[in-house]
């Protein structure tokens, strides 16, 4: 038995190709769409954690350490299995992006309230003096510094959710992981199984090396500006 | 007789301390005030009490140009017509210089960016600093900034303008460029109200000198007056200290 006919056989990695690359385009809407809103949820979490009434604070950050402390997995089948029992039902699309959204809500609420409070005193005052409304100061003053603090810590963020997209194939998910795996069923070979971990890698690698060099420009003492 | 800035019991505490224990003082229109005194009497936290970044002890009143300087729309107003000038310039860093001083035209008033663009050359060229327009803050000696942040507090046009040691910051050399910036502004009508060390600047633009002590105004008159010959012990003291420097 040859350890290439096994792992990497060419023949049962060229019919599976189409498969993995519909799967990709899954994973890759699925992790797009959860990304976008999930950082709308974790600005929005933020500002109702930072500066809304008490009730909205306390509720926010009852939010956040819930779906900080919730395994995602568990979140998703939740979603998936037990929410029909009340009469609604998604479809595997709608529960994964669910639960990718709203864990990632609460990781990315933390990010920007930390990004947020990075921010000098001094700039709040100073818009407030000139007369800006609160929504003007973070749109205008706050938030365009925040976000350059908060750029690497987003990015390694989605990071995960793009990963964590993979648990949707246990919901039926056809994304790449749920491709892969049919794949290898149907040609009872792994190879596809080989190609999808790759295919993850090859996606991930770069924004990984990117949130490095930002991480590394940023300890570089950037801290002032 | 109520001033142009109304100032009535004004108390500020914080937990168990008073920072600002029972203020009356009138500014009038056009008028200049200097407010010197120790370190912790009680000159920022009054001053920033004035346009409210501080809110202050219930029983007390400030009113500017007759409006209550209470939370809420009047608010908005009274900032839009009290412009600020930091110890520490509180420029806006991700902005040039340009766009610092046209941001609250553009937002507060919804003046059009020409508008504001021109409105900015204006005040750039006024405190000097038209040629660095399209520089970033951090690009800039200290001078020049806390120049630009008098030009963006002047941009909203205020009726009235609050300086919390403007100097304090700088290195030496940098002082007298933006002393005399606020000696050009003083002569211009706009109401002032100065917390300084720099006695030479109070002697000579001053209307009137207030010194504070422990949150009170222990003593206040005509520059020659309270510079010159203070009656009160501590005020003595505190000018003795300062000028012995
Ligand atoms: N946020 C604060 N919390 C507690 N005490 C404060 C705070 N801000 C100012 N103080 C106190 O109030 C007093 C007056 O402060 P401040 O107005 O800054 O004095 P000055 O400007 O005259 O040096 C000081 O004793 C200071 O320690
Ligand atoms: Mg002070």
């Amino acid at each position: 038995m040859d350890v290439f006919d096994t792992f990497l056989n060419l023949d049962v990695m060229a019919r599976a190709w189409p498969l993995l690359l519909q799967g990709l385009w899954v994973t890759l809407q699925l992790g797009a769409a959860s990304i976008v809103a999930g950082l709308v949820l974790g600005l929005a979490l933020a500002m109702g954690r930072l500066y809304g009434p008490a009730p909205v604070r306390a509720l926010a950050r009852v939010y956040i350490d819930v779906f900080r402390s919730i395994p995602l997995l568990v979140l998703l089948i939740v979603i998936y299995y037990a929410l029909p029992f009340v009469g609604l039902s998604l479809s595997p699309f709608a529960s994964a992006m669910s639960a990718l959204t709203m864990v990632s809500g609460a990781y990315s609420a933390e990010i920007f309230r930390a990004g947020i409070e990075a921010i000098p005193k001094g700039q709040f005052e100073a818009s407030a003096a000139l007369g800006l409304t609160h929504r003007q100061t973070m749109s205008d003053v706050i938030l365009p510094q925040a976000i350059k603090i908060v750029i690497p810590p987003l990015t390694n963020n989605s990071i995960n959710v793009v990963k964590d997209t993979a648990l949707a194939s246990v919901v039926a998910m056809p994304d790449l992981l749920k491709q892969a795996t049919q794949a290898q069923a149907l040609a009872a070979n792994p190879t596809p199984l080989i190609g999808a971990a790759l295919i993850y890698v090859a996606v991930l690698w770069p924004l990984v090396a990117l949130v490095s060099r930002m991480e590394r420009r940023m300890g570089g003492g950037a801290g002032a500006r | 007789m109520s001033g142009f800035v109304s100032i009535r019991a004004l108390r500020k505490s914080y937990g168990a301390f008073e920072a600002l224990r029972g203020i009356d003082l009138d500014v009038a229109k056009g008028e200049v005030v200097c407010v010197i005194g120790p370190s912790g009497s009680g000159k920022s936290t009054l001053i920033r009490c004035i346009n409210r970044l501080e809110p202050f002890d219930a029983g007390g009143e400030i009113r500017v140009d007759g409006t209550p300087v209470v939370p809420g729309r009047a608010l908005a107003k009274v900032r839009a017509e009290v412009g600020m000038v930091f110890q520490s310039f509180n420029l806006f860093p991700h902005l040039t210089v340009r766009r610092n001083v046209m941001l609250a035209p553009r937002r507060v008033r919804g003046a059009s960016a020409a508008e504001a663009g021109a409105l900015a050359d204006r005040l750039l060229a006024r405190v000097g600093i038209a040629e660095q327009a399209a520089k970033y803050p951090g690009q800039l000696s200290g001078g020049q900034q806390q120049r630009v942040a008098i030009a963006r507090a002047l941009a909203m046009e205020p009726q009235v303008m609050l300086f919390d040691e403007p100097t304090s910051a700088l290195d030496p050399e940098m002082v007298g460029e933006v002393l005399d910036v606020m000696r050009d502004l003083a002569r211009t009508g706009v109401t002032m109200i100065v917390v300084t060390h720099e006695m030479g600047f109070a002697r000579q633009v001053a209307d009137r000198v207030i010194f504070m002590d422990g949150g009170r105004v222990v003593e206040q008159g005509p520059p020659e007056a309270v510079l010159g010959a203070p009656e009160h012990p501590r005020t003595r003291d505190f000018l003795g200290a300062v000028l012995n420097h």
